[in-house]
């Protein structure tokens, strides 16, 4: 039996599953302090399904905690760059072109030093371990307390990286260090950002899976939790407490993994209707579609893994308005406050949802008070926020034949006609609470990044070799072996190298493998 | 025409635009430009018209694969280092820096060369758009040698080439390239103020910059793709620019042959007329065919941008279900010759077909 929680800016929901059954579920406020709105939500779950916490498999959790505190500028710690890369890339230095503001907080002290790989793995120039020493020294006396480090070509090997990680715990003790080669792509410089960016959330990441730790010890539930990635998968609690910055966007993705699960569907669009806004989609073999451009968080460049989402402003508290005889919807909206401020539920705005209520499609609040809106006007509005809709999902489409529409979130209501371009739209039971749902299924997964020479050992070994080096990394995450899938391939031949030399990025994911946890348990209870 | 920190965003906007989909990535070409601005100040622009017949006149470039561009960037003293060892070789010191192509990073590049060098940057290059190949520009076309030249990596190695033909000289280049890592620097084509006066693409900084501005102030008013063609119009080179179609992504096809990456782009007009457009790509796009019929042609040039936005989309960020437009626009006179032909010509890509001008088609 497991759990699987979504901590949203507003919401936080949680869902009970036993094997596939849905046992219950819940919606409840965000709290200030995260672990708050987490224990109310599973206590919710335990007694509505009457299930007492020692049941509990594991515990799954999707946030948007790290994602906002970094937009935000919360609680960054001042950060200690090493990039290990001289002789090369000395014209690019770290936090070029980074917000101003941003990069006051975390940057400061930087340390360029001799080492790096080529982009075939060759060395291309040993590691200066004397100066990262030196740079320990420099960090430590300046009481930092995280360090970032990025090396050329980590993502080929990630050697030099282990190393100075090494020499750093030596010099300066128990602090956090974030490395390059296991967060990011080839691109020096977006990888670096998105390791600076790790390494000021790490404090704040130790305290919040302190928080989730504690919110579980006082629900009594013993079971181990995960924290959802986002590209699907997840991630221990050790490792999110290093490796925040994987979360960053995982809230639409966990939407669109409970789209696949709930509709059994696993090549669709997906799209989340929420109060305000319309996350859309594309399921891909069952995994939200990748961005394949560098992504921009709070002014930081990054290429980090990110789902291809278009978001649109379109909800089930979108106001709607009359200028001449156009009709609007959104993408102003009554968020939240729909309950309080929607003409069905007595207040005094027009919202999408009173149209729906008013054209006869979505039964809630008090129908009578819609009932003198002019039938033109509702006619006229449904086909809006049809017309809406059915633009995005052909923005979102690869081809031209017809793909099934899911749809998810409080808003799914809305929509009660087909789209064009579409074969189905479905709405699957729990729609509302797919975000949640999708925590709750997510795999364990692994990626590598490798340029390959076809010429040196032809494509399909090559291909072979990349599956098995991902598989095994997938298995020492915690995956079970028999179930793991390859489930992205991307091969980009390079332009200027004789040949066959290939860049291969492969991903893999498998389920939890809760027969290993279990013996690990045991293991432990003897010892 | 003034070179400036803010506006190498437009400038590297536009240069990517000329790239024709090839040339690197654009965003670190400018980061490398504006550092070397803040740490040296920004180089002045002189027109080929202010030097000296026989004025020594340099080139600036980089050559590599794109990803490893992406990781490795510069160092910065390898390309003094290129400069340094061909003035070594000639006996002469550098008066001007001259960019060999201006689309893409080697737009950029260049710029950097002459802050950190002190020298002013002519405002032209030798192709007004970006190609694979280093005899593929005017002067070569025109008689001037591409050697000698110099290759320099990160590690302040450096080669000197001299090679018979400039065809040649570029197979040498590409396999040091490969023992150097993938990214190198060069200072090839040394020329004198008379050959850069008769055989360069004039006034190309001054249009990569105005093509940025352009969709930039577009954007503002709420159609970049109308107001860069409008911009187009008015540019003595570009002049002959249209949307060759609306469509989207449906088809992307990759293959690695003699070290390019040839790929194939279909799509599907957004209009529901079942119009088909394929556009074939060597690095740079190369031919646009809508439902089996020419509509631009190697040397014009092709780009994609985004139909919205207009930013331009290189070919490694291109992917299904990309809604583009697909922009063709005439090639400088120079650059449409039957001698320029012999050097860059359709059939030089492989391609069965005789150069048509755009306005023909």
């Amino acid at each position: 039996m497991r759990i699987g929680v979504d901590v949203g800016g507003t919401n936080t929901d949680a869902v009970l599953l036993d094997g596939d059954k849905v046992l219950s579920w819940c919606k409840m406020p965000t709290t200030p302090n995260v672990g708050g709105g987490i224990t109310d939500a599973i206590s919710k779950i335990l007694a509505d399904a009457d299930i007492s916490a020692d049941e509990i498999q594991c515990v799954m959790i999707g946030t948007t905690h790290f994602t906002n505190a970094f937009v935000e500028r919360k609680k960054l710690l001042p950060v200690g760059i090493i990039r290990i890369a001289l002789p090369a890339a000395q014209a690019l230095p770290p936090l070029m072109d980074w917000p101003e503001a941003v990069a006051e907080k975390v940057g400061g002290t930087i340390h360029l030093i001799k080492g790096g790989y080529q982009y075939d793995g060759r060395i291309n120039e040993e590691l200066d371990e004397a100066a990262i020493i030196a740079a320990a020294l420099d960090f430590k006396e300046k009481g930092l307390r995280t360090v970032a480090v990025a090396g050329l070509f980590s993502s080929v090997n990630g050697d030099m990286e282990l190393r100075a990680a090494e020499i750093l715990k030596k010099h300066m003790g128990d602090i956090s260090i974030s490395l390059s080669h296991t967060i990011g792509r080839i691109g020096i410089l977006e990888r670096e950002n998105a390791t600076i960016m790790n390494a000021s959330l790490a404090e704040m990441a130790k305290e919040v899976v302190k928080s989730f730790h504690q919110a579980l010890k006082d629900l009594n539930i013993t079971a181990p939790f995960y924290v959802s990635q986002n590209d699907g998968t997840l991630m221990n609690a050790e490792f999110v407490g290093k490796y925040p910055v994987l979360t960053f966007a995982s809230g639409p993705t966990n939407s669109m993994r409970g789209a696949a699960y709930l509709s059994g569907m696993k090549d669709a669009i997906v799209a989340d209707i929420g109060g305000t806004t319309t996350d859309v989609g594309m399921l891909v073999n069952g995994y939200p579609r990748e961005s394949s451009v560098t992504v921009d968080i709070g002014g930081v460049r990054t290429n980090f893994r990110m789902p291809d989402i278009m978001a649109i402003g379109l909800g089930g508290g979108s106001l709607i308005k009359e200028e001449g005889l156009k009709v609007t919807v959104g993408p102003q909206s009554v968020g939240f406050k729909l309950l309080e401020e929607g003409l069905v539920f007595g207040g005094y705005t027009l919202t999408s949802s009173d149209i729906a209520v008013a054209a006869g499609y979505v039964d809630m609040g008090d129908p009578e008070k819609v009932a003198s809106l002019p039938t033109g006007m509702i006619e006229k509005a449904v086909d809006v926020i049809h017309n809406i809709m059915a633009d995005v999902v052909d923005r979102m489409k690869t081809s031209s034949d017809p793909v099934p529409l899911i749809l998810v979130g409080g808003g799914s209501v809305l929509i009660n006609r087909d789209i064009p371009g579409t074969s189905d739209t479905i709405i699957p039971g729990y729609a509302s609470v797919a975000n949640a749902i999708g925590a709750a299924i997510a795999h364990i997964g692994a990626e590598i990044d490798k340029v390959y020479s076809y010429d040196d050992i032809g494509r399909e070994e090559a291909m072979a070799l990349a599956k098995q080096d991902v598989t095994e990394k997938a298995v020492a995450a915690g995956a079970e072996r028999g179930t793991i899938e390859i489930i992205d391939i991307e091969e980009v031949p390079l332009a200027y190298v004789p040949g066959g030399t290939v860049r291969l990025r492969i991903k893999a994911a498998g389920q939890l493998n809760f027969e290993r946890k279990k013996n690990q348990d045991r293991l432990s209870v003897k010892g | 025409m003034e070179i400036t920190f803010e506006n190498m965003e437009d400038f590297a906007r536009g240069a990517a635009f000329l790239g024709t989909g090839g040339g690197g990535d654009p965003y670190i070409g400018r980061l490398l430009a504006q550092n070397a601005i803040k740490e040296f100040g920004a180089p002045k622009v002189i027109t080929a018209d202010e030097l000296d017949d026989d004025a020594a006149v340099f080139t600036a470039a980089m050559l590599g694969s794109p990803p490893v561009l992406m990781e490795k960037g510069c160092r910065g003293e390898d390309i003094d280092l290129a400069i340094h060892k061909l003035e070594e070789r000639l006996g002469r010191k550098a008066e001007a820096i001259l960019p060999i192509e201006i689309g893409g990073m080697n737009s950029t590049l260049p710029i950097m060369a002459a802050a950190r060098l002190g020298l002013p940057i002519i405002d032209a290059d030798g192709m007004g758009r970006a190609f694979p190949e280093i005899q593929m520009v005017t002067f070569s076309v025109y008689g001037c040698s591409a050697t000698p030249l110099v290759v320099t990596d990160e590690h302040l190695n450096s080669v000197l080439v001299e090679a018979d033909t400039p065809a040649r000289a570029e197979g040498i280049v590409r396999a040091i390239a490969i023992q150097m890592g993938l990214s190198v620097m060069l200072s090839a084509y040394p020329l004198v103020g008379k050959q850069v006066k008769d055989y360069a693409v004039h006034g190309t900084l001054s249009l990569a910059l105005g093509i940025g501005t352009a969709i930039r102030e577009g954007r503002t008013t709420g159609n970049p793709v109308e107001e860069l063609i409008g911009y187009l119009k008015t540019t003595p080179y570009y002049n002959h620019a249209k949307i060759l179609f609306d469509g989207k992504v449906t088809d992307l096809r990759r293959e690695t042959t003699k070290g390019f990456a040839i790929g194939h782009c279909l799509m599907d007009a957004l209009d529901g007329s079942g119009r088909k457009m394929e556009i074939i790509f060597q690095n740079e796009h190369l031919i646009a065919r809508e439902n089996g019929v020419i509509k631009t042609i190697v040397p014009d040039l092709i780009c994609m941008v985004d139909r919205e936005t207009a930013e331009p989309i290189p070919v490694e960020h291109l992917r299904y279900g990309q809604r583009l437009k697909v922009i063709g626009t005439s090639a400088a006179p120079i650059m449409r010759t039957p001698e320029a032909m012999e050097v860059f010509g359709p059939r030089k890509f492989g391609l069965d077909e005789d150069f048509i001008p755009i306005e023909q088609l």
